[in-house]
């Protein structure tokens, strides 16, 4: 336990009546690369606020190695962000922002100038220093942002979508250098997205979070692999999402046909959330799979196709190495491993799904 | 493209032919005025009459006036545009309602009201005697002078100030405090500075118009004080001396157009700065 750096403790926050967090519990480790993921509005941004000092838990305590900083102001806090919109400081050029925060603490000039040229060095970026930040490109102004925040040594970096503003391949290229920058400087890194693909790319840890609670919390493998509910399967990766009914240990129903998986512990004819990822489907000849179906839609996605067979009254996704001509009649199997069967959610909380689709 | 420009270009002219009628050939006239002495020979002792002692002094108590308004103004204005950059829309628009609402009024007439508030057996020294306080006799002195100048004036100074700090991210004010800096800093360090291009505009709109506002003078100090606007009305009006009227009314543009020039030139020089970083 010694090795927390950051303990949430109950936190809860509503905005105009509107609850954001309810009752939230995390703990963050010492040099973790924590990701906050969520769909816009479940509370990720605000929760990465209140451990900025920008906004008040309503109720609930922030401990920081140990201490309690709920109510301390973000100037006084061992925390840095780094913001969406790169927000840097307009009327001063590259060195002078990064040299902002060292200028504050009164440290030596020699020992600024040192710092800003390491921190140019570490963000790509030796010899911007005498640019105006709003001569740069996004890409650059968020290296400046990343570089001015971690020129102070935090001991934490919070990172509020900071790659949302630009284009996919400079978005790519971007993860690869934070990972290489937290990687160098050893620091606590929380990032916020709603982007999956970043998510599991770039974490040691995902949190996945919706209406203001906790969904789900593991490495990406876990959550990718094993999402323990249909909300947190639907928003990672694409999948198919059914109602099935339990029949007994190891024999799901879904539309009316049985087949064969690998859960166990349901009630007998206990309603579940039936998800299959749409890799894991495989087209074959007509009979030959669980159900038969007709291809409805062919979309070719540059590494695979993206096939939709209608079975029934069900629209499955399936994707797949080779293509299937539209309008034809085909079967589609599945691996019982790769079932993975849920149970239906309690709570309204969970229930976002259905309304989702 | 090009037809369709010069064509928008024709839009100005009503407003060209009314500038040339009402600004260009009077400031013509006057110039003439300026430069002639009563027999119609070239003088240039009508421009110079302004370091006369009495001009000269009139002038300084010009600039007092000004300089002391557009400093008030300042120390007023701040306080109100962060306040209100803080406040929600509705308090917002309900703040800046308020603080229109006296343009819409006449001026005379304001001047009128302030000269019965600050008279001796006024309003304000009914109020302060009732309080226990005592009256105080500012009628007809400097500050009633400047209280109605700043009263005047302020709008002019809040809204192109207003304009500039509500334009500042709040992202940059937060990316600042989570850099360390305390509130001072961060208004030391970055509002004031990003504000400076709505600062220029509203001291260029207070600092010439306060300066030359006679009719304030004349109403709230009694004819007692004096400003150089006085003087010039005085020449045109009592003494019949068109040719001094307008020789100092062209000192006093000259000395404007250098303290504008020079306060235009810091304005471009941010304007530049904010063009590069925009």
């Amino acid at each position: 336990m010694g090795n927390i750096i950051l303990e949430l403790r109950g936190i809860s926050k509503s905005f105009d009546g509107k609850k954001i967090l309810d009752d939230l519990t995390l703990d963050i480790e010492k040099n973790e690369f924590v990701t906050l993921l969520g769909p816009s509005g479940c509370g990720k941004s605000t929760l990465l606020r209140i451990i900025g000092g920008f906004v008040k838990p309503d109720s609930g305590q922030v401990f920081f190695e140990g201490q309690d900083i709920t109510l301390l102001p973000p100037e006084k806090r061992q925390v840095h962000t780094v913001f969406q919109k790169y927000s840097l400081f307009p009327h001063m050029n590259v060195s002078d922002n990064i040299a902002f925060g060292l200028k504050l603490k009164k440290k030596p000039k020699e020992y600024i100038n040192e710092k800003v040229r390491y921190a140019l060095h570490l963000v790509n970026m030796d010899g911007y220093g005498d640019r105006m930040t709003t001569s740069l490109s996004g890409g650059q102004q968020q290296r400046i942002a990343i570089a001015r925040a971690i020129v102070n040594e935090p001991k934490m970096l919070l990172l509020d979508e900071p790659l949302g503003a630009l284009d996919l391949k400079l978005r790519h290229e971007m993860q690869r250098e934070l990972m290489r920058i937290k990687h160098e400087v050893g620091i606590t890194f929380v990032y916020v997205t709603h982007d999956q693909e970043e998510a599991l790319t770039m974490s040691d840890r995902i949190v996945v979070m919706n209406q203001g609670i906790i969904q789900q919390m593991g490495t990406s493998k876990s959550i990718y692999d094993e999402p323990q509910n249909a909300f947190v399967a639907d928003f990672i990766g694409d999948s198919n999402i059914i109602n099935g009914i339990m029949l007994k240990d190891r024999l799901v129903l879904i539309q009316g046909i049985e087949v064969e998986c690998v859960d166990e512990g349901f009630d007998a004819n206990e309603p579940v959330d039936v998800v299959i990822r749409p890799e894991d489907l495989i087209i074959g000849t007509k009979g030959s799979g669980f159900t038969n179906g007709i291809v409805t839609n062919l979309i070719y996605k540059g590494a695979y196709y993206d096939i939709s067979v209608t079975a029934g009254t069900h629209e499955w996704s399936v994707q797949s190495n080779v293509p299937a001509a539209v309008n034809s009649e085909v079967s589609l199997s599945i691996d019982p491993e790769n079932i993975q069967i849920m149970r239906k959610p309690k709570s309204s909380d969970e229930e976002v799904i259905d309304k989702l689709g | 493209m090009d037809k369709y420009l010069n064509k928008r270009k024709n839009l100005a002219y009503p407003y060209v032919v009314w500038s040339v009628g009402f600004t260009v050939i009077p400031l013509i006239v006057i110039l003439r005025y300026a430069l002639l002495d009563r027999t119609g020979a070239f003088t240039l002792s009508n421009i110079l009459a302004i370091v006369d002692p009495v001009n000269l002094k009139a002038l300084i108590f010009s600039l007092e006036i000004a300089g002391g308004c557009t400093l008030i103004c300042i120390l007023l204005a701040y306080p109100l545009v962060l306040a209100l950059k803080r406040l929600n829309f509705g308090g917002r628009r309900s703040t800046i309602f308020i603080l229109i609402l006296p343009m819409w009024m006449n001026f005379i007439l304001k001047l009128l009201a302030w000269q019965m508030i600050l008279s001796s057996n006024g309003i304000l020294n009914l109020v302060l005697s009732r309080m226990g306080i005592g009256s105080i006799d500012i009628s007809n002195t400097y500050i009633s002078i400047m209280i109605g100048v700043v009263y005047d004036y302020l709008p002019y100074m809040v809204l192109p100030l207003y304009d500039a700090v509500s334009a500042i991210d709040d992202d940059i004010i937060e990316a600042a405090e989570d850099l360390g800096a305390k509130k001072l800093t961060v208004f030391g360090r970055i509002i004031f500075p990003l504000s400076i291009p709505g600062l220029m505009s509203g001291i260029t709109m207070v600092f010439v118009p306060s300066m030359t506002s006679f009719v304030t003078a004349d109403i709230l100090g009694g004819g007692k004080l004096q400003l150089v606007g006085n003087i010039i009305e005085q020449e045109f009006i009592q003494s019949m001396d068109w040719n001094m009227g307008a020789g100092l009314s062209v000192a006093l543009m000259i000395f404007v157009l250098i303290s504008m020039a020079f306060t235009v030139e810091k304005h471009e020089q941010s304007d530049r700065q904010e063009e590069t970083a925009w």
